[in-house]
């Protein structure tokens, strides 16, 4: 089984903190990870393939520093990486994002089963998996927490709902987005990040998938950020003080002006 | 492209907090952007007061789909969400919210219903609000199925052309929708907290939280239609019912050999019968975080809802170290509770918990240090022990009874 993983490089401050004094952010680095979601689904793809054998390719779309992602998924033991990159790509929604990744995905053309983490801790849309198989033509489902057997050129699996789980059989080729309690991602081996490190890296631009330079990044995005704002917090706030149980009074006393205790 | 206007720039410094990849710095007191980090995320343009910094697209005059004509759509559209039959509850919460931007748009509100013998729930709408229901009333579209719906769906918006049209970011919402917008080729904004339409150009704001709740961001799509947005359950408010409120019902035929079905669900087993189910909608919400130390300890936290009549919730440590479980989280990886009564016992207030219960009436936190964030947005603080506190209340409102 061919499998094919999409990783999305996502910035992590190591601490975010408010300065006591100043009342000021301070970010004490930001480095740049895999989404961590998407740790989940390269292990189930490197489970997958441990079962039924074929090949794991990671492919990402970003800036050119992405690279380190995809040696990043490498060092877990996936066979081979693409990275999508080109200037016309950059400020995509995900509409014009699941555009690019598809045509990515069509262009290395042999796979059976695509893999994406349940969002990017980022962006948190969650709407590129679905988008991507829907212009891919293939059927997807999301949340996934468990494949329970691979038949046939079918898979069964188990998905998340809000009210409980459902048990889905889905035809091959599909996508999948993968929650966190599927598996425990590895840690990388010795070899394998030896040979992260050497590993060449196909780099395809916008010619290089046929795309459409209208479809893609900020031109080819449905929408657009108007306005980014600290979140506001309203402060009516009033402390109940004293000895433990004028607190408790005080509380009690509140609590049956609400009509409730 | 991002283009720079050093003359504009204050040094604020406003640009350099929110920029996710660290690609702003303040140089001479003068903002510099490195264009290979830059992934015109469009964050800084949003936070910068003075206009300095503009984001354009490298070929400005080619726009993609967007020849579409804007002006044939019409009108505010609710997709409902059903599970066995039964209306999710934050379909009536997205009515409420429908009907008021319908009327300052001055169109009608529709309702989409797909499923099977629904005719009562159906009716009822009308009552919330609903101008005119659109019903799909087949045995094949009884359960949720992402393929059959996104496709029943565009056809139907295709055929009607509604201008906006709102959904749940529900588990089913969060998986139907993006599909249904891609195959649409419009915009579509994600569990949006917040919605308004903007007086002058009559779009569509859409506000939702991003990077895990630290920022707030408000997006628009001024060139495709429909304007589409999941909507996070719980914060939208129920509307008042009227009881002689009539709506056209538009029953739509649905042919089975058109549609091809690919994954079929072979079972839906539900895990939520019992006391869980109950908190998305409890009036009153009990949490507990990491400051309980252990499982027996949540004791005091389950005693205490059970006392006032409540559900128990958690923030995350307690459900990673497995004493309660990951259904009882609230908070941005879990549940969003909007409860009458939250008592928050032992919880920091990371802003990843904040966006979970931030919007109930009244809050209660009892936490040993007064600088905690959770009394940012209490309305009654207690300093103090949990395990001096809780065992105290309980036995008062035990006595009380
Ligand atoms: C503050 C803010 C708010 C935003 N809100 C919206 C919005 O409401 N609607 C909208 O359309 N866009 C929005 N965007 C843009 C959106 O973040 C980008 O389109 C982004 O490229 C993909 O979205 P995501 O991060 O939400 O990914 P998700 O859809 O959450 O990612 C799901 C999975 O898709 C795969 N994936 C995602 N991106 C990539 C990639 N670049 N390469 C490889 N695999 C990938 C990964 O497997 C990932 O786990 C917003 C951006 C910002 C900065
Ligand atoms: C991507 C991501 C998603 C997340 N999603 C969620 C989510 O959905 N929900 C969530 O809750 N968190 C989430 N988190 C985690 C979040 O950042 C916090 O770590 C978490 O909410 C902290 O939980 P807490 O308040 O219980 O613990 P802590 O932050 O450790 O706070 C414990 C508090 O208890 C107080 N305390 C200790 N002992 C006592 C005592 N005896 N009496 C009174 N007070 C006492 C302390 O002063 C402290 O304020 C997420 C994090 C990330 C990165
Ligand atoms: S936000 Fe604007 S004014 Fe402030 S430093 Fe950045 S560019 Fe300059
Ligand atoms: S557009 Fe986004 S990534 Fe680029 S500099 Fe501004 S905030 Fe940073």
């Amino acid at each position: 089984m061919n499998i094919l993983v999409f990783i999305k490089q996502v910035p992590y401050a190591k601490e975010v903190r408010l300065d006591p004094k100043t009342h000021t952010l301070i970010r004490d680095g930001v480095e740049s990870i895999i989404n961590p979601y998407d740790m989940y689904a390269i292990e189930e793809g490197l489970r997958l393939k441990e079962f039924h054998g074929g090949k794991v390719t990671v492919m990402t779309m970003g800036p050119p520093q992405a690279e380190e992602a995809l040696r990043d998924a490498l060092s877990y033991g996936v066979d081979d990486a693409v990275l999508l990159s080109d200037r016309a790509f950059a400020g995509a929604d995900t509409l014009a994002t699941s555009y690019t990744l598809a045509l990515g995905a069509k262009n290395l053309r042999d796979f059976d089963l695509i893999l994406c983490g349940k969002q990017a801790v980022d962006g948190d849309t969650g709407q590129v998996g679905p988008g991507m198989a829907v212009r891919l033509d293939i059927p997807y489902v999301t949340y996934v927490r468990k494949i329970r057997s691979v038949d046939d050129g079918t898979m069964r699996v188990e998905r998340i709902m809000d009210d409980g789980y459902e048990v889905i059989d889905v035809p091959l080729p599909a996508l999948l987005t993968v929650v966190k309690e599927i598996n425990e991602p590895r840690v990388p081996s010795l070899k394998n990040k030896m040979r992260a490190k050497k590993q060449s890296i196909a780099v395809w631009g916008a010619a290089d998938i046929g795309a459409t330079t209208a479809r893609l990044g900020l031109a080819g995005s449905a929408t657009q950020v108007t306005d980014v704002f600290k979140p506001e917090r309203k402060s009516n706030l009033e402390w109940l003080e004293g000895s433990v149980a004028e607190q408790v009074d005080a509380l009690v006393d509140r609590l049956q002006k609400l009509k409730v205790g | 492209m991002i283009l720079f206007d050093p003359e504009k720039c204050t040094g604020c410094g406003s640009c350099v907090d929110i920029c996710p990849t660290d690609a702003i710095e303040l140089i001479n007191e003068k903002a510099v952007i490195n264009e290979d980090e830059c992934q015109l995320c469009g964050s800084c343009e949003a936070a910068c007061e003075t206009g300095a910094i503009t984001i354009e697209p490298e070929e400005p005059e080619e726009k993609g789909d967007s020849d579409v004509d804007l002006s044939q759509y019409r009108g505010v559209w609710i997709i409902a969400e059903q599970r066995k039959g039964c209306m999710a509850p934050v379909v009536y919460q997205l009515m409420g919210k429908g009907h008021e931007l319908a009327d300052t748009l001055g169109v009608p509100l529709a309702v989409v219903v797909i499923g099977f013998d629904m005719r009562d729930q159906v009716e009822s709408l009308a009552g919330y609000g609903a101008d005119t229901v659109y019903y799909v009333n087949h045995p094949d579209c009884a359960n949720f199925n992402d393929g059959l719906y996104t496709d029943i769906l565009v056809d139907i918006i295709n055929k009607y052309k509604p201008e906006i049209v709102l959904s749940g970011a529900t588990a089913i919402g969060r998986s139907l929708i993006p599909g249904v917008a891609t195959r649409l080729e419009t915009g579509l904004t994600a569990d949006c907290t917040q919605l308004e339409i903007d007086p002058e150009k009559n779009l569509l704001l859409q506000t939702r939280p991003a990077y895990g709740g630290h920022i707030m961001a408000t997006i628009v799509c001024p060139n495709h239609r429909p304007q589409m947005a999941t909507v996070r359950p719980n914060v939208m408010k129920k509307p008042q019912v009227n009881p002689d409120a009539q709506s056209e019902i538009v029953e739509i035929p649905f042919d089975p050999s058109a549609y091809s079905i690919r994954s079929k669900l072979v079972e839906h087993i539900s895990e939520s019968e019992g006391e869980e189910a109950l908190l998305s909608d409890a009036d009153i919400v009990v949490a507990g975080g990491r400051a309980l130390k252990n499982s027996e300890n949540f004791e005091l936290v389950r005693t205490l809802a059970e006392l006032l009549g409540g559900a128990v919730g958690a923030s995350r440590p307690p459900v990673d170290s497995e004493w309660m479980p990951y259904r009882h989280q609230i908070g941005q990886t879990g549940k969003t509770v909007c409860p009458k009564l939250y008592i928050a016992c032992g919880i920091s207030g990371a802003v990843q918990h904040l966006v979970g219960m931030e919007s109930s009436e009244v809050i209660v936190a009892i936490n040993k240090d007064r600088s905690a964030p959770i009394f940012e947005v209490a309305t009654y603080g207690i300093e103090g022990d949990i395990f001096e506190i809780l065992p105290a209340l309980i036995k008062r409102l035990k006595e009380s009874r």
